[in-house]
């Protein structure tokens, strides 16, 4: 980035105010959503108990404690090998999808996308019924345990994989057919070639993977808490320190300490990302693969495979929902979905969910969109972009415990004029689209670079103000990229518990945290139960996504055929 | 021309769909429109007490309508903790005394003395004057041991503490995390109290060997060896009888040293805007008729002479009751809890 | 008339200078092209004039009136870039009255002046139809109306052929030159090809390491270039190495050449004499030309037209053949019989010769 030396002070054009007002805004908004809830809670960190400012004290008696130091160790094995399983794993499925031919790609692609659907309780869940005491594949296990490591691993590999095969399959599609022609017009070997061309032009999209991963595996909670066993990790710490005693100072410090590798990885993701801008040309010849009878069974055969294993995890899940008495009495009964029995508000929380999902996607396909346009278009004023750049990029590293609690610390302070949001479906929308800030913001981003940068000048010269632009060219061109973060969202919140568990009122308690509690309560049918009407509802809106892309959208952006 | 006719009408429509949903969130946002005085309630009780208990309290008080808000202990105790400057409940009905008690410290509580207090039996209330919190009923950290995987392993069905230390539960046996549920730590504090604490942590010494988790939640731990996902559970009473009553094979066994024990109580939040219908709520709560509501799913409650025999639950269970020092477990949590944390939690890396 | 004046422009990012003081006079109706190798600044001029990257200091003042300090959106000027820039989900009606339809003209004017000016760049019947659905030349010509609509007194191409085919670059060149001069919009285009440059342009701005080297018209740059760097740039042109031993001679290779007298060197400097591959002499050479010298032809390359010789003269010493390159005709080579090989007589008339310090 080059910093212009300013001395002729440039006036600035009606265009320019109403995007400096838009970017003040958004700061403004940010700074409530993200950056005031977060630094109430961590600002904890260095009270006592009695709110008392001491300084670093906490700190120096985390550290000094072996137990709470193993957990920030054991945090980083757990995600440093799910890492280094998720990342080849999801590359190769991302390399068949890209670049063989599969006798069935969309329902491979597909099937790779159902773990994002389902809470990170349901691989938990479908583990336990595979492989725990009870488990029908307990023997394979050879005497081991499914809770603790190998437990969480499985777990993360599952919830992790459709994660990095999203971005693997980005950076494998977006090759250069002429590098590939230019090898073999070189009489290169095929592995030469793979080492050669396809890793070096899937470099980026490796690093982002393996990042996203380690942060997903670091920040998650859920999946440690239900199948970790006695396996600590950094967010099962803060869970004890805060909901188990009730030490909200030290598990501020623990948030924080968790802030620590997750933000580490997000400024190395950043630095990546910045290099690769240089290295796409517009002018690739897209890859578009030839049959080749070996590979392509090899392909095929691996895809199947993974998506077995996938297909198991839920169809456990779901076999599991239908058990009358799970190990005692197998019969199958519907009695489980019907969730008045096993929780006050029946399926009342699914509704609840459905609403607070659709309004999360609303609001924040609008605020992140917008938002994304703003930072990206506004002229200069580099600090308040930066301010919000860097709000925008935290959620990402930030559990959701950590949020959550910052926002009763934040939005419930008395006198805080925003305090009628609190316990509302509305502050639910709000910390969801705080929570998932970056991903969609990211996306956004993405879409805005990818369009020509020069359309806000032809507007300027043509005297049309920027708004318009906004709306009648920019936003039709990115509605595909919108309706991903719209749909993102949704799912999401749809899943999302650790941030919302301090927040639910009685009207607005969400499907996501009612399968928690049942599961908490034993009754772990239900719990699949609710997860898998969780699963089938994120999938039934992705399937309608697809079709919508393909018949709705067609209609709409007939100018993108030639 | 057709086809951007009907594109324009999908888009409008979506539209309209998008200004309904935001305008329902803004509703939501809107204080409902009620006539009743709406009680929020913060609870713990199990999710199928909520609406029995809510019913029977407002037939007798129809001008007032219980708002739940219901989750685990520890979620409950955090937010209410966090909530502090400004409180959003009105009562807790059915949190751990402990709890409350913690509360009181920290003057979140209105004292308030129900009328029909003085009946309740001794332990069923806070010392003070007035109250700053009222028992409601009590529940245990028992022993649940699953007796199919008992039979098929052909282990000993275990009456003691002492018992659970034998080689023969080795990677057997679940019990809550004290440092994550409160159900751990009264287990432990009641160990501590019977055996002394030297004698206790020695005892926990041998039993770490025979221990397969750590659960962090107080019910659990019944519930997995219900399943049979464990031999043995040490937790939560009500939870071994409820699977018990669907037909889990588990027996609840009250160990003859004793058993330590929490009590679920109500007491009214400081600064309550709906502090009459808050004393209702308190007033109610001692009643006869709601002691034999509690005395539906807990084997001890408050009144004397109330029966309570909840299907499936051990009928010695109440003399078992070992003379709970709450005091002493309030002052001395956070030292026992490092220890333990020290001894067992973290190094205790998964037994293979 | 002069329609635009920038004063001492400069523009630097941190430590690097982008453009240093720069001061130029543009006439209204005039056709100028920014032309220099990539990185030279002529883009960063474009912009700082039209308000969209905005100088670091100088001032700028069209029509008389100052508008360095002013937005892009108050300044008077259409704009056509490389990537062309159509709004990809307008129909080409609507991108060309994008503009006219923010100025709140009535609905039917505006449909007649968006005929008119599809017309006027021979796109009659694209109206309705998509840009994706255009060729290369056919989207730029969209884009050239688009910036034309609103009738700006300033036209500003942003180097606008070349994503084009060489064919339709060729053909879109004249177009735009012809309707530059119907209309009589004040016009500057960025471009680094240097051809181009050579045929549409009223003057040339040579820029170069964000200075400009030269301003002239075509002629002047290709006939005299002020600099070694134009000379270079600008056309072909062969350098020989030598000393410059009076005004108007300067040695190579031991050998005296005659030159136009010299004022701005001295004598003694080392220095290249510089020669146009077309200006080298065959036919016709009367006894006692200045300059003659025998070559032996090294390479021959066909171009076409012409072909290019590559003349290799052994002169006085004997370190260092001398070598440049000689455009001949085809008649000539055909007359004379030159190939690979042949010796022959080549003479560097004076007056072609130019000499930069080295």
């Amino acid at each position: 980035m080059s910093l212009a030396v300013p001395s002729t002070k440039v006036g600035l054009s009606r265009d320019d105010l109403v995007m400096r007002g838009g970017v003040v805004l958004l700061a403004a908004l940010l700074l409530v959503i993200v950056g005031l809830p977060l630094w109430a809670l961590l600002a904890k960190g260095f009270e006592d108990r009695d709110g008392k400012f001491v300084g670093l004290a906490n700190y120096v008696s985390y550290f000094s404690t072996p137990a709470l130091f193993n957990s920030a160790l054991n945090s980083l094995h757990v995600a440093a090998v799910s890492t280094v399983i998720v990342v080849p794993l999801a590359f190769l499925y991302a390399y068949a999808l890209t670049r063989t031919v599969l006798p069935v790609r969309w329902l491979f692609q597909g099937v790779a996308l159902i773990p994002i659907f389902a809470p990170s309780l349901l691989p938990g869940l479908a583990l336990i019924y595979l492989f725990g005491t009870q488990g029908f594949f307990k023997a394979l296990l050879g005497g081991g345990s499914i809770y603790g490591f190998d437990g969480i691993v499985i777990a993360q590999v599952f919830y992790c994989f459709p994660h990095a095969t999203l971005i693997l399959v980005t950076a494998l599609a977006t090759a250069d057919a002429r590098l590939y022609e230019a090898a073999d017009a070189l009489g290169a070997s095929k592995l030469r070639v793979f080492f050669t061309v396809t890793l070096p032009g899937a470099k980026y999209g490796l690093i982002s993977a393996a990042l996203v991963v380690f942060t997903l595996v670091i920040t998650d909670f859920g999946i440690a808490k239900v199948i970790g066993g006695n396996f600590n990790v950094l967010a099962t710490d803060v869970y004890k320190q805060v909901i188990g005693q009730q030490n909200f100072s030290m598990g501020a410090v623990v948030g924080m300490v968790l802030l620590a590798p997750a933000a580490l990885a997000f400024v190395v993701d950043r630095l990546v990302q910045r290099k690769q801008v240089a290295l796409l040309t517009a002018r690739a010849v897209p890859l578009v693969p030839k049959p080749k009878p070996g590979r392509d069974f090899l392909a095929t055969l691996f895809c199947t495979l993974v998506s077995i294993g996938i297909l198991a995890i839920l169809g456990m899940a779901i076999w599991g929902s239908l058990i009358k008495y799970w190990p005692y009495n197998l019969s199958l009964t519907l009695d489980n979905y019907d969730f008045a029995k096993f929780d006050a508000n029946g399926w009342d929380s699914y509704w609840n969910s459905v609403e607070m999902a659709v309004g999360a996607a609303l609001f924040g396909t609008t605020l992140m969109f917008t938002g994304a346009w703003l930072t990206e278009k506004t002229r200069d004023f580099h600090i308040v972009r930066g301010v919000v750049q860097l709000l925008a990029f935290l959620p990402m590293a930030v559990p959701g415990l950590v949020l959550g609690l910052g926002y009763i610390f934040f939005f419930n302070a008395p006198g805080n004029p925003l305090g009628f949001l609190y316990a509302t479906m509305g502050i639910l929308v709000v910390n969801t689209v705080a929570h998932f800030y970056t991903v969609g913001h990211l996306t956004a981003t993405t879409a805005l670079k990818q369009i020509d940068p020069e359309f806000e000048s032809v507007s300027a010269s043509l005297k049309v103000p920027i708004w318009r632009t906004f709306t009648r060219v920019t936003t039709p061109i990115c509605l595909p990229s919108i309706l991903d973060i719209a749909i993102y969202l949704f799912v999401n919140a749809m899943t999302t518990v650790s941030s919302v568990i301090f927040l639910y009122s009685p009207d607005t308690k969400l499907a996501s945290v009612a399968a928690v509690n049942i599961e908490e309560a034993g009754t772990t049918a239900a719990a699949a139960a609710l997860c898998v009407v969780i699963v089938l509802t994120s999938a039934a809106v992705k399937v309608a996504h697809l079709l919508a892309d393909r018949f709705l959208l067609d209609r709409l952006q007939a100018w993108r055929r030639r | 021309m057709g086809d951007g006719m009907i594109g324009n009408n999908i888009i409008r429509r979506a539209a309209l769909a998008g200004a309904a949903a935001l305008a329902m969130v803004g509703l939501a946002a809107a204080p409902a429109f009620a006539q009743k005085t709406k009680l929020t309630v913060y609870t713990a009780l199990e999710n199928d007490q909520l609406d029995p208990f809510k019913k029977a309290f407002e037939a007798d008080n129809p001008g007032i309508e219980i708002a739940w808000v219901r989750d685990s202990t520890g979620v409950v105790t955090a937010k209410l903790i966090a909530e502090k400057d400004n409180p959003r409940a009105d009562v807790i009905w059915g949190l751990a005394a402990s709890s409350t008690a913690l509360f009181a410290t920290m003057g979140m509580i209105e004292p308030y003395a129900p009328k029909g207090v003085e009946a309740l039996k001794p332990m069923f209330r806070s010392g003070k004057t007035p109250d700053t919190w009222v028992g409601m009923d009590a529940y245990l950290s028992l022993v649940c041991f699953n007796t199919a995987e008992g039979k098929k392993g052909n282990k000993p069905v275990p009456t003691s503490w002492a018992d659970l230390i034998k080689p023969d539960y080795k990677d057997s046996i679940v019990m809550p995390n004290p440092a994550s549920s409160g159900t751990g730590y009264l287990t432990i504090a009641a160990w501590l109290q019977i055996m002394g604490e030297e004698a206790g942590w020695k005892y926990m010494d041998a039993l770490h060997q025979n221990i397969a988790q750590y659960i962090h939640s107080g019910s659990a731990p019944c519930v997995q060896a219900a399943k049979g996902e464990r031999l043995i559970g040490i937790g939560l009473d009500m939870r071994g009888a409820s699977e018990k009553t669907k037909g889990a094979p588990i027996d609840l066994i009250v160990p003859k040293e004793g058993l330590g024990w929490e009590l679920e109580a109500t007491a009214i939040m400081k600064g309550t805007k709906n502090l009459d219908a808050a004393k209702k709520l308190a007033d109610w709560a001692v009643t006869k008729k709601a002691n034999e509501l509690y005395a539906k799913t807990y084997a001890v409650v408050a009144l004397p002479g109330v029966k309570a025999a909840p299907v499936n639950y051990p009928v010695n269970a109440e003399p078992g009751m070992i003379k709970n020092d709450m005091e002493w477990m309030a002052k001395n949590r956070e030292r026992i809890l490092a220890e333990w944390t020290k001894r067992y939690d973290g190094k205790s890396a998964p037994k293979k | 008339m002069t329609y635009l004046e920038v004063r001492s422009l400069s523009k630097r990012y941190g430590d690097f200078t982008a453009l240093g003081d720069i001061t130029l006079d543009i006439a209204e109706g005039e056709f100028v092209c920014f032309l220099g190798p990539s990185g030279c600044g002529k883009t960063t001029l474009l912009r700082a004039i039209a308000g969209l990257d905005p100088q670091s200091s100088g001032t700028i003042r069209q029509k008389g009136q100052d508008v360095s300090a002013l937005p892009p959106a108050k300044r008077d000027f259409g704009i056509v870039f490389q990537s062309y820039a159509l709004f990809p989900n307008l129909t080409v009606a609507d991108n060309v009255g994008y503009g006219l339809v923010s100025r709140r003209d009535k609905k039917a004017a505006i449909a007649a002046r968006v005929v008119e000016l599809l017309a006027m760049v021979g796109l009659p019947d694209a109206g309705p139809k998509y840009p994706a659905q255009l060729s290369g030349g056919q989207q730029q010509r969209v884009a050239l109306a688009r910036a034309l609509a609103t009738s700006p007194g300033l036209l500003l191409l942003d180097e606008p052929l070349s994503a084009l085919d060489a064919r339709v670059r060729l053909r879109l060149r004249h177009e735009i030159k012809a309707l530059q001069r119907r209309l009589g919009v004040t016009t500057i285009m960025v471009t680094h090809d240097q051809e181009e440059a050579l045929t549409m342009a009223d003057r040339i701005v040579v820029m170069n390491h964000g200075a400009i080297e030269q301003v002239g018209t075509p002629q002047e740059i290709y006939r005299r270039p002020a600099s070694a760097f134009v000379a270079d740039f600008v056309g072909s042109m062969n350098f020989l190495q030598g000393t410059l031993m009076a005004p108007d001679k300067v040695q190579v290779a031991g050998v005296d050449f005659a030159c136009p007298g010299q004022e701005g060197l001295a004598p003694g400097q080392k220095v290249n004499l510089c020669i146009r591959p077309e200006d080298v002499r065959v036919r016709d050479l009367p006894q006692g030309i200045a300059n003659r010298l025998t070559v032996e032809v090294a390479e021959l390359d066909f171009v076409g037209a012409f072909c290019r010789a590559t003349l290799k003269a052994a002169l006085k010493s004997p370190s260092a053949d001398v070598a440049m390159t000689a455009d001949f005709s085809s008649n000539l080579i055909r007359d004379l019989g030159v190939e690979r090989g042949t010796r022959l007589d080549v003479a560097l008339p004076p007056d072609r010769l130019r000499v930069f310090a080295a």
